[in-house]
């Protein structure tokens, strides 16, 4: 038992803080907002070349097999510089699927161009009607002799204009299984129509709609099986690479704040000189303190068996969406009305928090999954 | 990184569970399950303590030489971990972790020789003598006095908040031997012989109907020059030493899941009516353990650091206050467990020495008392308001 990093996780951890800190500045951020696909091509190439795109990637296939504390490293970093690059988008959920449920003939052929950063992939699962119950699916897939027809409409598709393909969630519609099907479905597709969008704290997400969209039957991931247990174990490993990056942006909120209020004077004295703003510092402080833990620990158990694994995961999720709240909130009270404006990034932080929050379910919807995981509670 | 035992601490985690089984008796193992208070009984501690020492586990924080076992805080954290798994009884601190470290710190050879070997055999049962009803928060400002005569000191004032006064026939107690600028100057840390001419003992009780806690008064008390530990005037910086230790000591998350499991069982149980079936429960106890685990998290890590040889930072009053925390949220969450049966106080102490039969099922006879003992888990030593001055002075520079 040692929960010490390794010589190389320093190291990379060390690459990862000094990128942010001498590339990933606030001017890059305004310049990422600009762009159509609201991150920087320029430096998704760089990712590529530092070796973090192929980071998590089997080494058979052009990766460095790294686990998830590795990912965890860079995440947290990125959270740190509000990086609105695709890696959660392409690296964690797509080679994720591709890597957990696709055939070998796909992870040869996907894999190593986006270790390259030639390909980027998409995540088009949750639906409007579903909110955050990841099981349920309305999309259908409808088999025929020339392969798949798939029709619906998904929401919330991060980065989904900006990727080569999309992982369409669908349930197959008549071969009375109803069982949970991916499908590749390239984003030129006919009849495939996205409304992109830029999304609360940066980087962009669009909703689709599929109708009559036709894939051939090899553009289905995986063998003939559910795909349900893999959505889980890619979305909770998810949740963990989102809760390193939380415990990053809570992180750097926590220290722009406590600045501030040491320079910060009124009534003759810095902020900080009250106790009641070092009390509410160091509640934020703990809370970063314990977002961190819970984000290690759903590392940690990103390959364990599933109950463990979700509980981690919806532990992480569920507390950190808590913490992650406190903190932003406090953030913006404690710099008084410059945090409310754009004229400081407390705000920035607050609302990729708030996203943070957001997907994949609240802290209420996680503490529910947790309860139903540990056998308390039945219909979460 | 890694979470997992090697096969040398899966070996030694087979030898605590050994060790375990075979001497914790179905009496203490009852007799901890009813204890509302912070502490065990001196009939339930004193024996687990004394096993403990005879396998020369006596102490684990202590260094080799001085009794330690050696263990590295791996097998610390393995030890603590089942040891509240099994529920074993829960002796007081003030010998082994509080005035044994300050001893082996700062005392002389004599009494090194003399009171360590008493410490680890509980030939000796120690109180604390530290807050005082002038001085609680602001400890420093203590007024107990000790005057020098001859070879004697001479003492005068009172203590509050003595834990097993009662019980104990040894005192460490910081008084004020001298008036200094500084408050924090000129205090002393020394040692009383409970059996004194001149102590009086008036014991309190808790609201959950304990007596653990008492004041202890001081009227013209004579102890040989010999019980001063340390240097004259240096008492604060020995009493800080001994409450970072306090506070650092605790591997607590192991408990708290223990005491969130028996929660859960009588939630489980028909007694409670199921009340586990009620959603808000159930979520709520999803929420204490989620807590409970990023407890162990921070532990952990604090562990790894210590065994890699790094200073793990101001970590323990950040433990402190959350241990302090979560201890409530369970013990709250026990008392709406049981709902109806709150209402019920058994009076008879300890609880496991009841001859009729209660009112309520057994299992459910501690939970309000300890809920109500439990408000003073953020109030003793030093309270949560305390904790966040330390931590915003270490952590944050403030």
């Amino acid at each position: 038992m040692d929960l010490t990093p390794s010589d190389e996780q320093r190291l990379l951890r060390e690459s990862a803080d000094r990128f942010i800190a001498e590339t990933y500045t606030t001017k890059l951020r305004e310049h990422n907002a600009r762009e159509p696909f609201g991150f920087s091509e320029a430096i998704w190439k760089q990712f590529a070349d530092l070796g973090w795109l192929a980071l998590p990637l089997p080494e058979q296939h052009g990766g460095i097999g790294g686990g998830a504390i590795e990912v965890g490293i860079l995440m947290e970093a990125f959270g740190r510089g509000l990086v609105s690059e695709p890696y959660l988008s392409t690296v964690v959920l797509g080679v994720g699927l591709v890597a957990e449920h696709g055939r070998d003939e796909q992870k040869a052929a996907l894999l190593p161009q986006i270790a390259e950063g030639t390909l980027r992939l998409a995540f088009a699962h949750a639906e409007r009607a579903a909110r955050a119950n990841l099981s349920r699916v309305d999309t259908s897939a409808r088999k025929d002799s020339d392969g798949y027809m798939l029709d619906g409409a998904k929401v919330a598709v991060l980065d989904g204009a900006s990727a080569d393909q999309l992982i369409v969630s669908a349930r197959l519609a008549n071969n009375g299984s109803g069982s949970l099907r991916l499908f590749l479905v390239p984003r030129g597709a006919d009849g495939l129509t996205l409304a992109d969008y830029p999304r609360l704290g940066g980087g962009r997400a669009c909703n689709l709609t599929l109708q009559s969209v036709r894939v051939p039957a090899d553009a289905m991931l995986g063998a003939d099986g559910d795909a349900y247990p893999a959505i889980e174990a890619v979305v909770d490993r998810a949740l963990a690479a989102m809760s390193a990056e939380a415990v990053g942006m809570m992180q750097t909120l926590t220290d722009k704040t406590l600045d501030y209020t040491k320079v910060r004077k009124q009534f003759g004295k810095p902020l900080a000189a009250n106790q009641v703003i070092r009390h509410r510092l160091t509640d934020m402080s703990v809370q970063v303190d314990e977002a961190r833990s819970m984000a290690l620990r759903a590392a940690l158990k990103a390959d364990a068996d599933a109950a463990e694994r979700g509980r981690a995961a919806s532990g992480a999720k569920a507390k950190i969406g808590k913490g992650a709240r406190f903190v932003a909130e406090q953030s913006v009270q404690l710099h008084g009305g410059m945090g409310v404006t754009e004229e400081l990034d407390v705000g920035a932080y607050f609302k990729r928090l708030l996203a943070f929050e957001t997907l994949f379910g609240g802290s209420r919807h996680h503490y529910r999954r947790h309860a139903a995981l540990s056998g308390r509670l039945v219909n979460a | 990184m890694d979470m997992t035992f090697g096969d040398a601490e899966l070996a030694f985690q087979q030898e605590v569970r050994d060790f375990i089984a075979a001497n914790l008796t179905p009496d203490m193992k009852r007799a901890e399950s009813l204890n509302a208070s912070v502490f065990s009984e001196p009939e339930t501690g004193v024996p687990w303590q004394r096993a403990l020492n005879a396998k020369g586990w006596g102490a684990p924080g202590w260094p080799v030489e001085y009794g330690g076992p050696g263990w590295t805080p791996a097998q610390r954290w393995i030890f603590e971990t089942e040891c509240a798994h099994a529920g074993v009884p829960s002796p007081t601190p003030m010998g082994v972790k509080m005035v044994g470290p300050v001893i082996i710190g700062f005392g002389s050879p004599e009494q090194k020789n003399y009171f360590l070997p008493r410490i680890l055999s509980c030939e000796d049962y120690w109180c604390q003598g530290y807050s005082e009803p002038g001085s609680g928060s602001d400890l420093s400002s203590l007024k107990t006095r000790a005057v020098r005569d001859g070879d004697e000191y001479v003492i005068n004032g009172t203590k509050i908040w003595t834990t097993h006064a009662h019980n104990a026939n040894m005192m460490f107690a910081l008084v004020r031997t001298s008036d200094e600028p500084r408050q924090q100057d000129g205090i002393s840390f020394v040692l009383i012989d409970m059996k004194s001419p001149g102590i009086t003992i008036r014991p309190i009780l808790t609201i959950g109907g304990d007596h653990e806690v008492n004041q202890v008064f001081f009227d013209d008390v004579r102890i040989p020059s010999s019980n001063l530990v340390g240097e004259e005037g240096k008492g604060w910086t020995y009493g800080k030493y001994l409450l970072e230790f306090e506070r650092g000591s605790g591997i607590a998350s192991a408990k708290l899941r223990k005491a969130l499991h028996r929660t859960a069982a009588l939630a489980e149980s028909d007694a409670t009516g199921r009340a586990i079936e009620d959603p808000d429960i159930a979520i709520r106890m999803s929420e204490a353990e989620v807590d409970i685990d990023a407890l162990e998290m921070t532990e952990l890590r604090v562990l790894s650091a210590l065994q890699n040889g790094q200073n793990p930072g101001a970590v323990s009053s950040i433990l402190k206050l959350r241990t302090s925390e979560i201890y409530q949220a369970v013990s709250r969450l026990g008392v709406d467990v049981i709902g109806n049966d709150g209402l019920y106080v058994e009076p008879t102490r300890p609880l496991h020495r009841l001859n009729a039969p209660p009112a309520i099922p057994e299992d459910e006879l501690a939970v309000m008392p300890t809920h109500l003992n439990g408000r003073a888990y953020t109030i003793f030593g030093g309270t949560s308001e305390i904790q966040r001055d330390i931590i915003s002075k270490l952590v944050l520079g403030l």
